[in-house]
C-alpha cells in the first residue's frame, strides 16, 4: 500500500496493545481463561490418578489439595472458569441463528410472534438455555459425586 | 456550558516531517456541533491547511471515520458536548497508514472487497423470467448485513487487523455474508476460497470490538461466528461425504 | 494475500467450540467440590470406595475422556491465538501451533492412561 504513497506513516501498534483498553484487557483475560480450563483439567487428572492407585494416594492427594497455595490457585481459577463459563453462554448464540419456520409462525399466538426480531428465535432464548443446562449438569455431577454410593 | 473548547487534532504533513505532530484549536462548544463541525471550523477560520475527509455529514457515506479521544467513531455523528468541558483528541483512524493530517490509505480494504465477490453472483440467468423476486422474510436474512457504509470503524477497532494486516476483516467478511444470505445469490461456494482460508474467518478470535465500533448496527462479530459455522459444517460434510457437490 | 488454504483449520474451531462448550459446563462443578469445597473443610469428600465406584463406570470414564480431551483442545487453539495476536508472535505460528496442539495430544494420553488405570 505504500508503493502508491511511500511517505504514508504506520500507526505503530504497542506490543501490549491488550492493556490499553479495558475492553481488550477483558478480552485477553477471557482468551486466558483456557489457561484455567488445562489446569483443571491436570487436577482433575491428578485426582482420578490418586483415586487408581488406591486409598492412600486419594487421602494424600486430598491433604494436597488442602495446602493453602493449591486452595488459592483453584479459587483464581474457578473464578476464571465461571468467566470463561458466562462469557461463552453469552455469546453462543451469536453463531447460530435459528430462523422459525413460516408455518410455525402462523399458528404461534401473535403476542410472540410480535416479539421475535425478524423470525428468529431471540438471543435470550438461547443464551437462557445455556445456563439452564449449565445448572443441570452442575447439579447431576454434583449428586453424582456427594451422594453416590452413599 | 462553556463557550469554547480545544481540539487536539493530530497533523501531519509527510513533505516536511518525519513523524505526526499534534495541534491544539480552540472551537465554539455549540450544542449542536459535531466533532466534523469543529474541524470545519478550524478549516475556514483558523487553519486552512488541515485535511481530512467528509461528504454527507449525516452518517452514511462513511467518510469521516476518526479516532475520538481513543474511540473509532464518525466525526459526523460525534457531538462535542460529549466531551465538554474537553479537550478532545482527534486522531486518524487507527490501523491505517496516514498519507496526512486525518487522512488514511484506505488501499488494503479496497483491495480485499473484491476477494469477496459483494456483488449477487448467478450462475443461471432467467433474463426472460423477469426480476428475481424476494420475500420480506427472505430480505430479513441478509438486511442487517446491507446496511455497512464502508466506514473502515470496524478495522480501526479490530486488534487482530492491527496486528495482522493480511486479516481479511470485519466488514469485508460481513459484506461476503450479506451476499450469501441473498436468496438471489448463487456465490456462496465462489466466495469459499477467501473466507477460508487462515487470514480469513480462521483468523478472526471474536474479540467483539468490530461490533461495538459500527456506526450502522451491522454487528460484523455475528456474521463472522456465523461464517464459521457455516465453513466448518462444509468442510465436515466434505470428509464425511466427499461425493456431494459442494 | 498468500492464497494456500490449511484444510484442518475448521476442524481445530469445531474442537475448540465443543471443548469450550463442555468446559463451561463440567469443569467448574468439579473444581468447585474438589478444589475448594472439600479441600477448606466445610462438606466431606467422598469416601474412596464410592468415588472410585463412580469414576471407574463405563460412561463416566467415556464422559470424562470427552471432557478431558476437548478441555484441551479448546486451551490449545485459544492458547495458540492469544500467543501470536497478544505477544504478535504471528510469524512463528508453526512452532507455537506444534506446541499447543501436540500439548494437547500428550495431555489426551495422559487422560486415557489414567482413565484406563481406574
Amino acid at each position: 500500500m505504500t508503493a502508491t504513497r511511500p511517505r504514508a506513516y504506520r500507526q505503530a501498534v504497542p506490543r501490549l496493545w491488550w492493556l490499553r483498553r479495558r475492553s481488550y484487557l477483558l478480552f485477553m483475560l477471557r482468551e486466558l481463561s483456557c489457561v484455567f480450563v488445562a489446569w483443571a483439567v491436570l487436577f482433575l487428572l491428578l485426582l482420578l490418578k490418586a483415586v487408581g492407585n488406591g486409598h492412600v494416594d486419594y487421602q494424600r492427594f486430598l491433604e494436597w489439595a488442602a495446602k493453602p497455595w493449591v486452595i488459592a490457585v483453584n479459587v483464581v481459577a474457578l473464578a476464571f472458569l465461571v468467566f470463561h463459563a458466562v462469557t461463552w453462554f453469552n455469546l453462543a448464540p451469536k453463531a447460530m441463528v435459528i430462523r422459525v419456520p413460516k408455518q410455525m409462525l402462523a399458528v404461534a399466538p401473535k403476542a410472540i410472534v410480535r416479539r421475535l426480531p425478524e423470525g428468529r428465535v431471540p438471543g435470550w432464548l438461547i443464551v437462557a438455555q445455556n445456563y439452564i443446562a449449565w445448572v443441570c449438569v452442575s447439579a447431576i455431577v454434583a449428586g453424582l459425586v456427594m451422594w453416590s454410593g452413599s | 456550558m462553556a463557550e469554547t473548547i480545544t481540539l487536539l487534532v493530530t497533523r501531519y504533513r509527510p513533505d516536511t516531517e518525519a513523524e505526526p505532530t499534534i495541534a491544539e484549536y480552540e472551537v465554539p462548544l455549540r450544542k449542536d456541533w459535531a466533532v466534523l463541525d469543529g474541524l470545519n471550523h478550524v478549516k475556514d477560520q483558523l487553519d486552512g491547511t488541515l485535511s481530512y475527509r467528509w461528504s454527507c455529514r449525516m452518517g452514511i457515506c462513511g467518510s469521516c471515520g476518526m479516532t475520538v479521544n481513543g474511540e473509532p467513531r464518525l466525526s459526523c455523528a460525534t457531538f462535542l458536548t460529549e466531551f465538554a468541558p474537553g479537550p478532545v483528541r482527534v486522531e486518524p483512524l487507527a490501523n491505517f497508514p496516514i498519507v496526512r493530517d486525518l487522512v488514511v490509505d484506505i488501499d488494503d480494504f479496497l483491495r480485499k472487497l473484491p476477494t469477496v465477490k459483494p456483488w449477487i453472483v448467478r450462475h443461471v440467468d432467467w433474463v426472460e423470467d423477469g426480476e428475481y423476486l424476494q420475500t420480506p422474510d427472505e430480505q430479513s436474512a441478509y438486511k442487517q448485513y446491507s446496511m455497512c457504509i464502508n466506514c473502515m470503524l470496524c478495522y480501526s477497532a479490530c486488534p487482530v487487523y492491527g496486528v495482522d494486516p493480511d486479516f481479511l476483516g470485519p466488514a469485508a467478511i460481513a459484506l461476503a455474508q450479506r451476499y450469501n444470505l441473498d436468496s438471489r445469490d448463487q456465490g456462496a461456494a465462489d466466495r469459499l476460497d477467501v473466507l477460508i482460508h487462515p487470514e480469513g474467518v480462521w483468523g478472526c478470535t471474536f474479540v467483539g470490538e468490530c461490533t461495538r465500533a459500527c456506526p450502522k448496527g451491522v454487528d460484523p462479530a455475528g456474521a463472522i461466528q456465523r461464517y464459521k459455522l457455516t465453513a466448518a459444517m462444509q468442510s465436515v460434510r466434505a470428509l464425511v461425504l466427499p461425493w456431494s457437490a459442494r | 494475500m498468500r492464497r494456500r488454504t490449511r484444510p484442518i483449520e475448521p476442524f481445530l474451531w469445531l474442537l475448540f467450540s465443543a471443548g469450550g462448550v463442555l468446559a463451561a459446563l463440567f469443569l467448574p462443578v468439579v473444581l468447585l467440590l474438589f478444589g475448594v469445597a472439600y479441600p477448606l473443610g466445610g462438606i466431606g469428600p467422598p469416601t474412596y470406595q464410592s468415588l472410585h465406584a463412580l469414576a471407574a463406570h463405563a460412561l463416566t470414564r467415556v464422559v470424562i475422556f470427552s471432557v478431558c480431551v476437548l478441555s484441551l483442545f479448546h486451551w490449545a487453539h485459544r492458547f495458540r491465538f492469544t500467543l501470536l495476536h497478544g505477544l504478535q508472535i504471528g510469524r512463528l505460528d508453526r512452532v507455537v501451533s506444534m506446541f499447543c496442539y501436540d500439548g494437547a495430544l500428550v495431555g489426551s494420553l495422559a487422560a486415557l492412561v489414567v482413565l484406563m488405570r481406574l
